[in-house]
């Protein structure tokens, strides 16, 4: 990937992940770990992959996004607010009565293209959006996040089935391998593994990818692109908390907002990364 | 007298499909691999570009419908209702409920004249799930020509309806030429004043039938059917109330949550009434054949009139 264009987006991803932390901080609640997990991956999407605008959010020929692991929402209204959709103000109202932005993705939110958030949903609906495009012939492509939890859930194999058997070649799903659920590890709470095999299993095309190192998600993403036959099933492996020095790999980060001191500490770590990358 | 027709009303929900899809190129169905008894299989094979089996998975079914309904397609999920409406439920409610989505979902099936497959199939908590999630249109029609009229309605409407079919043949009371169906407002089949039977789904064949038996006994019952559970035809219950003093309600369906649930809400607030509920009460049904379960049940004229004359009493 060119060198300065990586940049652009490490910046990006860190403007995001403030934006999940300002989000938690200021709801008081929220989940900031698995939010972290994905930045990387949304940030490439959204400003260097997908085919968007928010000038015209409901563009029909757009590509699609369906956060299926919904409870990660600071992750996209912030890739969303930096992108234009909405003020970055809003995240400051996250969770609040009266608030644009719902706990979970809400479709009244510009830019949001499904509600979301009951684990396992978001993906059956991302078929829906793919099967839409193949009866219209259109060359959109729907990219939808799983969470490695999440896919515990028996309608994400309804969904994986259903996706393979009606060659959805425009669909592709991201599960997010952070390891960790509100539990404890996956693997000891009710282990998906091995995840590649079962996609594989379920006629998919399975590609691993490094969910922060973005010369990595661009070869995952081009390599997606050439698939011609099969859905497209993208595991990334990543780190919960990922940014945030305190919060990475520790479960306790699922579901729980930064009081002030941890905010302010949060902050200023992703100030610093942030400058680093400017000088 | 001419010979009565009769009709399951999920034949005429297959029929309607088909009938529709040239005028709504929107329109695609949806099925879970029950084709067969739901009668979309009328619909693949006129159109078979336009229908997708999701095999048997009907939460993912109603998933990709929401999904398809965001890019302006007119889904029809059709199952059974126990698996629509039951096992779906929380799909239904977040996926598509939810985000208000434009889905129709075809539920066949429905009640205790599912017959000889016994209780696991016999769908009597239907109408009571789909009431709970707000903005769902419920639909429950009555004979042939309503259920056609009623996909139709559905088309045009823009947002979730949940359609009510049944598996039995039941006599077609409406004529097809004059028939006019208005979404959320209920039917006076026959005028009243002593007493008021509100009836939907083949319970209003059987309603219409006590009347007349009532009639000949000098009880002047008013038969209203009730065809759209949701939204709900507050003011024509409330009137009913107010110049018949006496409401008994018949469904196919549980006494709670349903119909009769839906008119006792309406009625305590507008004018408090007695209402006497006929439907399936709190138990599950069994194996047997269809017109013998509805009689055993209670679902029948005979019930009817036995019911509005001990009320009377009281």
């Amino acid at each position: 990937m060119d060198a300065k264009l990586k940049k652009e987006l490490q910046k990006t991803a860190c403007k995001v992940r403030m934006g999940v932390i300002e989000g938690t901080y200021n709801a008081k609640s929220g989940h900031p770990g698995g939010s972290l997990s994905i930045s990387d991956t949304l940030t490439y999407l959204y400003f260097n992959k997908m085919n968007n605008d928010p000038k015209n959010p409901d563009a029909p020929d757009r590509d699609r996004f369906v956060l299926s692991k919904g409870h990660t929402a600071p992750a996209l209204y912030s890739v969303l607010a930096q992108k234009g959709y909405f003020p970055e103000e809003e995240l400051k109202s996250l969770r609040h009565i009266g608030a644009l932005l719902q706990g979970h993705p809400c479709i009244h939110i510009p830019g949001v293209d499904m509600s979301s958030g009951s684990l396992g949903q978001g993906i059956s609906a991302a078929c829906g959006m793919a099967l839409a495009g193949k009866i219209d012939g259109k060359s959109y492509k729907v990219y939808t996040i799983l969470g490695d939890g999440e896919i515990e859930e028996g309608q994400v194999w309804e969904a994986a089935m259903f996706a393979a058997h009606k060659k959805l070649t425009n669909l592709v799903a991201i599960v997010d391998n952070n390891g960790l659920q509100i539990d404890g590890p996956i693997s000891e709470v009710c282990s998906p593994e091995p995840i590649t095999d079962k996609f594989a299993a379920f006629g998919w095309h399975v590609i691993t990818m490094d969910a922060h190192d973005f010369d990595d998600i661009d070869r995952a993403f081009t390599e997606a692109e050439s698939v011609k036959d099969k859905p497209v099933a993208i595991i990334q492996k990543s780190v919960k908390g990922k940014g945030v020095s305190f919060m990475e790999n520790q479960v306790g980060w699922h579901g729980t907002a930064p009081n002030k001191e941890q905010y302010e500490q949060a902050m200023s770590e992703l100030n610093a990364q942030l400058k680093e990358l400017e000088d | 007298m001419a010979d009565v027709i009769k009709k399951a009303t999920r034949e005429s929900y297959g029929e309607a499909l088909k009938e529709l899809a040239e005028e709504y190129k929107d329109l695609i169905v949806l099925d879970a691999d029950l084709a067969a008894a739901t009668k979309t299989g009328i619909f693949k094979k006129a159109y078979p570009d336009r229908f997708f089996d999701c095999g048997i998975a009907e939460a993912n079914m109603m998933g990709v419908a929401a999904g398809l309904a965001t890019c302006g397609k007119i889904p029809f999920a059709s199952t059974f209702a126990m698996f629509a409406a039951g096992r779906a439920f929380e799909i239904v409610r977040n996926s598509i409920g939810y985000p208000h989505l434009n889905v129709k979902i075809g539920a066949t099936h429905a009640g205790i004249s599912v017959g000889e497959d016994g209780a696991t199939h016999q769908c009597n908590e239907d109408i009571a799930l789909m009431r709970t999630i707000p903005g769902m249109t419920i639909i429950n029609p009555c004979d042939d020509v309503e259920a056609k009229a009623a996909v139709k309605a559905a088309l045009d409407f823009n947002g979730p309806v949940y359609m009510r079919f049944g598996r039995l043949a039941v006599p077609v009371i409406n004529d097809a030429a004059s028939y006019k169906f208005e979404l959320g407002k209920g039917v006076v089949m026959k005028d009243g004043k002593d007493v008021t039977i509100v009836a939907t789904g083949l319970m209003v064949n059987e309603a219409v039938e006590a009347a007349k038996t009532l009639e000949a006994e000098g009880i002047s019952a008013r038969v209203v059917n009730i065809h759209t559970i949701k939204p709900f035809d507050k003011e024509l219950i409330c009137k009913c109330a107010k110049e018949t003093g006496l409401i008994v309600t018949a469904e196919e369906h549980s006494i709670i949550g349903g119909l009769g649930s839906a008119v006792a809400e309406a009625v305590t607030e507008c004018c408090p009434v007695p209402v006497v509920k006929i439907g399936v009460n709190d138990e599950f049904g069994h194996s047997g054949p269809a017109v013998d379960l509805l009689k055993e049940f209670g679902l029948s004229a005979e019930n009817i009139v036995k019911t509005v004359k001990a009320a009377l009493k009281k």
